[in-house]
């Protein structure tokens, strides 16, 4: 099987206009007729929902919080990036284009990532004209930050819950289209399953998680927005309830999963300081800026307190490392880094898993009330969390899965190779590459659900007339029967042991073999202890309550059921990329000064599995990247 | 560390509940409420009891998912969320009394999980701007003075959690339905739509049957964003005028 | 499922609409409470001619008097403002009932003061307070030779009211009866009069805090004006 990216002709910055000027459309009496099933209400998700119900489409939006205002996308805290060049400090949209295929180390679709920096501004006057409360400068205009190593000023924040704003935005349009009448929303309703009507993606299959009741939904199309699956490793800066089983599900149909191994670790995050640990809370990068990040030199100094710690026993060791970046070095290096000084017996803080974020020097130069002023909420923070005052004591942190790059492939217009089926926001696998830089996961959900998807769907729709299904063809109910005997089988197993302890086991398995760094031998290792411990979950799970209400073991059990499946796919992947590239790294594969070796003869390809059946090895299929317009280089931050 | 629980059990909406006891024990201090509720629920589970349902999801404050009265406050002593509640903020061997969310327009569902969906149908009513993707200006055509931006966004900081609500004698829902109404109303490009939206927001409050308000000040006490309760004062304001303009035919 | 509420305008007029809004009964309560304000303030500059001597009293009481069909304008005002107050906040009070059936079992006052959570309570003791007064000295049924109490006021005869007053006031259980109800009527003001600044919206975050300190200060001020009366008549002070 060949996958075709259906890229427009043209030149690169050419194609999107040239795609909307030819784009096929649908009259608007005919939109009224098509049901678009939308599973999401992030920022993705949302903002397609009110986006297709303001064109005419009637809507059906599913997720699984009590509002769509509680979806992850209102965790994020930095910012958004936009070519908008307010500062005039030299940003274009060829330059934000560029910054974010080499960031995603050469392993994004140039077309898409083009189209991403096109739209990225028209995101912005979209937000600021639903009354998102940007921060603004006296003059009354839009204020910018550098963020995530950037030149340029690019980031438009909203104090420190710009994922929050941008999401209630997307919300209170959605909320809009709903008291019209043309969006159906589904609050604490999960999508089990994916229902296929001669290969095309044509409903799915949901469960009220308040009455349990099982039933499916029939529609003209599909959009998973669902969000990522950072949640196999069981601790993440997820969500609780963040899980794979929409795209697994849709992946278990037909649909090719891209680049699974694909993980972003971020680098600063409150360290783990027990077993009890349900997740990690990210620390905003911002404290990069101000903080220097450093070890003992010897490992004897470890449990020393860090006062009485010569400078000269310190490790800086980001700054003796990458000179030019220093503090400031990109997410996968900071990150890795921090394990090797770790592994190396250096580490700080609960089971040596930490490293030092210092302010006594920025405290020293600019005065305690200015790193208050600029991080005053962040040190509060830590402190009520870890019960520590980073004023007097450097802050503890530790390296934590934060975003998943992978995710079901899409062409141009963001459909998966099932017919009707697209995917938008981080579900899909489209912008970021091997790895995603700050500021650009907020911009691709909004561009997907706002401007990317409502001009690319009618190109699928447009074939669809006269085509509805009726929801009671064969295949809903075959579905339906599936999603209720599962449920059965796992309310049946009556065993011993907690869904959270099988979640934390794969967790842990997970981020020893297939997190920061990566090799052959533990890839392998992790291959066969995954389908035992699957095992051991489908004869030993314990589950108390019924089925027929709310039930959240039983919700869990479901997702870490497919987290259970998911995670041999993400190894496999991993063992299958014999390179090191963003946020994936083979330890086999590095130069000598410990850098990511990539190889772009052999691996400049999207990975895309196809699901074989239970039990037989996925089949690869490879989408060749070719780049057209930028040169492929090694990055390089010293 | 140890801890006693009296925790309110209810197996469904209809049903009565009642106050369960549970010990909590070998509680690290470091371990969040949450964390707490969960190593109950673990060996809940052991014994064959059935685990204790509440919502919770981002865990770190942002999404207005966890609930939970504790010893009588909604979210427990302190500002912030009970996700963002700490257990070494309790005397060890302390008696914690664990409850749902109270007001008669957030139901009981089970256990600890309440429905919310009443804030949902007033944000419906007119917590919007009404405005097309693709219709807008561009972003910096209109300055917005810094100071009117930075009181957008304080009362923007609402996380809908439902915790005002849950803590007014009244049951008023007041706190809430000010912020979105003053988040909007501050900014040039909700001007437009002031009158309409403070009118439909405040009635569909009361069609929900959220008690008045009688100034006691319990919701800006635990609201975890720090929502003040001048925008009430502000919203009064804002609804009366609206309505005498609407009586007169300058509103709608 | 989250349906979509019906936006459109229902069919009273807005003003009716307003008035039994949750927003527009409190606003009523407000209005009332400024106008009963005013009125305990003046009653007491009224009252305080008292100590200008039996003259001034009188006179005063006189002059309402020979007011004639204004005063009782005044009174029907008065009992309107009375009664819409009383109406008004027995509504809110029932509906905040409905609000909140259940209460919590471990019940923590958050925030709220006792003078706050006492309106009610405080509210109707006053009531009965202004019941029995009018009983007492406008109707004169507590103690009918009150009525018949007479002194000339250069030259004609007048209603002593002066008299009236200090006899009123050497009865102890009265002049008890009297502080307890002011001092209930103090608290209802304490909480009341900075609150109906909120409710009518020009508190801001800024203003709030001093506003009440303010208005706590007056409501004591009223109270030990007031007092002060039945206080210097057992004291002597006024004989
Ligand atoms: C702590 C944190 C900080 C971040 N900070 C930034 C930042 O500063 N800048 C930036 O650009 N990016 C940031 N990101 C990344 C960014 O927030 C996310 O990638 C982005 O918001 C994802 O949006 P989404 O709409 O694709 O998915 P989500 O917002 O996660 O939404 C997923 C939706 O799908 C629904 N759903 C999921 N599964 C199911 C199912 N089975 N059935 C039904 N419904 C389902 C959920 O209910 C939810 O509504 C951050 C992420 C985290 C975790
Ligand atoms: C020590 C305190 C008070 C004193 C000495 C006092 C004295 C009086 C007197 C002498 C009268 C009768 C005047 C007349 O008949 O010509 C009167 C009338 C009245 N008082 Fe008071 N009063 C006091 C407190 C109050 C308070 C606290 C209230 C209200 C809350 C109040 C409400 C009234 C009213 C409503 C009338 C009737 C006025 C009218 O004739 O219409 N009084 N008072
Ligand atoms: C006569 C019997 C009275 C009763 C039963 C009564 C009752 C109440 C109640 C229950 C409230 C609170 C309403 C709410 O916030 O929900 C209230 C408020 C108030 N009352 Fe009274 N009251 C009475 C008399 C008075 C008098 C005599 C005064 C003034 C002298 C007064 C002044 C006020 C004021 C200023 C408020 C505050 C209004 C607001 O909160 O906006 N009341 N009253
Ligand atoms: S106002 Fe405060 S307490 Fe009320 S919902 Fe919003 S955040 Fe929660
Ligand atoms: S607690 Fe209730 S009474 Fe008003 S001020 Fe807050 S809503
Ligand atoms: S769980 Fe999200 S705020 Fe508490």
């Amino acid at each position: 099987m060949t996958l075709d990216a259906k890229t427009p002709a043209g030149p690169l910055d050419k194609k999107w206009t040239s795609f909307k000027n030819t784009a096929k459309l649908v009259n608007p009496a005919n939109k009224r007729k098509f049901d678009i099933i939308i599973v999401g209400s992030g920022l993705a998700g949302a903002a397609a929902a009110a986006t297709l119900a303001e064109q005419g489409y009637k809507v059906k939006c599913f997720c699984y919080q009590d509002s769509p205002r509680r979806a992850h996308s209102i965790a994020a805290q930095g910012g958004i990036n936009a070519a908008k060049n307010y500062q005039n400090d030299g940003d274009s949209v060829y330059r934000l284009f560029y910054d974010t295929i080499k960031g995603g180390d050469f392993r994004a679709r140039e077309a898409n990532v083009h189209r991403l920096a096109e739209v990225s501004n028209q995101i912005i006057d979209q937000c600021v004209a639903q009354g998102v409360p940007f921060a603004r400068e006296y003059g009354g205009l839009l204020d910018n930050r550098s963020f995530g190593g950037a030149q340029v000023s690019r980031t438009f924040y909203a104090r420190g819950q710009t994922g929050q704003q941008l999401l209630l935005g997307a919300y209170s349009a959605l909320s809009h289209q709903i008291a019209l009448g043309s969006v159906e929303m589904f609050s604490k309703t999960e999508m089990l399953d994916l229902v296929l009507v001669d290969g095309h993606a044509k409903g799915i299959v949901t469960r009220d998680m308040t009455t349990g009741e099982i039933t499916s939904h029939a529609g003209d199309a599909v959009l998973l927005c669902s969000g990522g699956y950072g949640n196999v490793f069981y601790l993440s800066t997820n969500a609780r309830g963040c899980n794979v089983t929409a795209t697994y599900r849709a992946y278990k149909r037909g649909a090719l999963f891209a680049n699974p191994c694909f993980t972003q670790i971020h680098p600063t995050c409150i360290p783990v300081s027990g077993e009890y640990q349900s997740k990690l809370t990210l620390m905003s990068e911002s404290l990069r800026n101000d903080g220097r990040v450093w070890v003992p030199k010897r490992k004897e100094d470890c449990a020393k307190d860090p006062k009485d710690i010569p400078e000269d026993a310190r490790d800086y060791y980001l700054e003796r490392k990458y000179p030019s970046y220093g503090n400031l070095a990109p997410r996968d290096i900071s990150s890795r880094s921090a394990k090797e000084v770790c592994d190396d017996g250096r580490g700080v803080g609960p089971g040596g898993l930490g490293v030092y974020l210092d302010f006594a020097d920025a405290i020293k130069r600019l005065g305690k009330h200015v790193i208050e002023e600029r991080y005053g909420n962040l040190f509060e923070m830590y402190a009520n969390i870890t019960g520590e005052n980073a004023y007097e004591r450097p802050m503890r942190i530790y390296p934590a899965v934060h975003y998943t790059m992978g995710g079901l492939w899409v062409d141009y217009n963001l459909m998966s190779n099932v017919p009707g089926l697209h995917v938008l926001g981080e579900a899909n696998f489209s912008d970021h590459g091997a790895n995603r830089l700050g500021a650009s996961a907020l911009m691709q959900g909004l561009a997907d659900g706002y401007f990317v998807l409502p001009n690319t769907l009618g190109t699928y729709m447009t074939a669809q007339f006269g085509k509805k299904v009726d929801a009671k063809a064969p295949a809903f109910q075959e579905a339906v029967d599936a999603a209720k005997a599962r449920v059965q089988k796992l309310m049946s197993i009556k065993g011993t042991r907690s869904v959270d302890s099988f979640h934390r086991e794969l967790g842990k398995i997970m981020w020893d073999k297939c997190g920061m760094a990566r090799d052959k031998a533990g890839l392998e290792e992790a291959l066969r202890l995954i389908p035992k411990l699957r095992e051991e979950f489908w004869s030993n799970l314990k589950l108390l309550g019924t089925a027929d209400g709310i039930n959240m073991e039983l919700e869990r059990a479901g997702r870490v059921a497919d987290f259970l499946e998911f995670g041999e796919l993400m190894c496999l992947d991993a063992l299958n990329r014999n390179e090191s590239c963003g946020g994936h790294f083979r330890t086999e594969y590095q130069t000598p000064e410990g850098e990511a070796l990539r190889n772009d003869d052999d691996y400049a390809f999207v990975s895309a599995w196809k699901y074989e059946g239970q039990g037989t090895a996925p089949t690869l299929v490879k989408e060749p990247l070719v780049y057209e317009e930028v040169k492929l280089a090694t990055r390089s931050y010293k | 560390m140890k801890f006693n629980l009296e925790v309110w059990r209810q197996t469904g909406p209809k049903t009565e509940g009642k106050i369960e006891k549970y010990e909590a024990n070998n509680i690290p201090a470091e371990a969040s409420f949450l964390e707490m509720l969960d190593i109950v629920n673990e060996d809940l589970t052991k014994k064959g009891v059935e685990p204790i349902q509440f919502d919770s999801d981002c865990r770190e404050g942002i999404c207005g998912n966890c609930s939970l009265t504790i010893n009588g406050v909604p979210h427990g002593q302190g500002r912030g969320t009970t996700c963002q509640l700490y257990m070494r903020k309790f005397r060890d061997g302390q008696t914690i009394t664990i409850e749902p969310f109270r007001a008669d327009s957030f139901p009981v569902e089970r256990d600890l999980v309440v429905n919310r969906e009443a804030f949902e149908r007033i944000m419906q009513a007119g917590g919007f701007i009404s405005e097309r993707a693709g219709s807008a200006p561009d972003a910096n055509s209109v300055p917005i003075p810094k100071i009117v931006a930075d009181q957008s966004m304080d009362a923007a900081a609402c996380i809908g959690c439902g915790a005002c609500a849950a803590a007014c004698p009244n049951g008023s829902a007041m706190l809430f339905v000010s912020a979105k109404v003053t988040h909007l109303g501050l900014l040039p490009q909700g001007e437009p739509e002031n009158d309409r939206r403070v009118l439909n927001m405040v009635r569909q409050m009361d069609k929900e049957g959220f008690g008045n308000c009688s100034n006691y000040y319990a919701c800006e006490a635990v609201c975890p964003a720090g929502i003040p309760a001048s925008f009430i004062a502000r919203m009064n304001r804002e609804y009366s005028f609206a309505s005498i303009k609407q009586s007169v035919g300058i509103a709608v | 499922m989250i349906s979509a509420p019906s936006t459109k305008r229902s069919g009273p007029n807005p003003i009716v609409l307003w008035l039994f809004s949750s927003i527009g009964k409190k606003t009523v309560v407000a209005l009332s409470g400024i106008v009963l304000v005013g009125f305990v303030t003046g009653h007491l500059l009224g009252n305080f001619t008292i100590y200008l001597g039996k003259d001034w009293l009188n006179a005063y009481a006189e002059h309402l008097q020979s007011l004639g069909p204004l005063l009782w304008v005044i009174r029907l005002f008065l009992l309107a403002v009375v009664g819409s107050h009383i109406f008004f906040t027995m509504l809110l009070w029932k509906e905040n009932q409905a609000a909140r059936p259940k209460k919590y079992i471990a019940s923590d006052p958050i925030q709220t003061t006792v003078f706050a959570r006492t309106m009610r309570l405080s509210g109707l003791i006053v009531l009965a307070f202004i019941v029995f007064h009018l009983a007492h000295f406008t109707a004169g049924i507590v103690d009918p030779s009150f009525k018949t109490m007479t002194t000339t006021l250069d030259g004609h005869t007048v209603h002593d009211v002066y008299g009236m007053v200090v006899v009123g006031f050497k009865n102890v259980p009265v002049s008890i009866f009297y502080i307890i109800a002011l001092f209930l009527l103090m608290m209802h003001l304490s909480h009341g009069i900075g609150s109906l600044f909120q409710t009518l919206g020009v508190t801001n975050r800024a203003t709030r805090p001093l506003i009440e300190k303010v208005t706590v200060a007056f409501a004591w001020l009223l109270f030990l004006g007031y007092i002060s009366i039945p206080i210097s008549v057992l004291t002597g002070i006024v004989k």
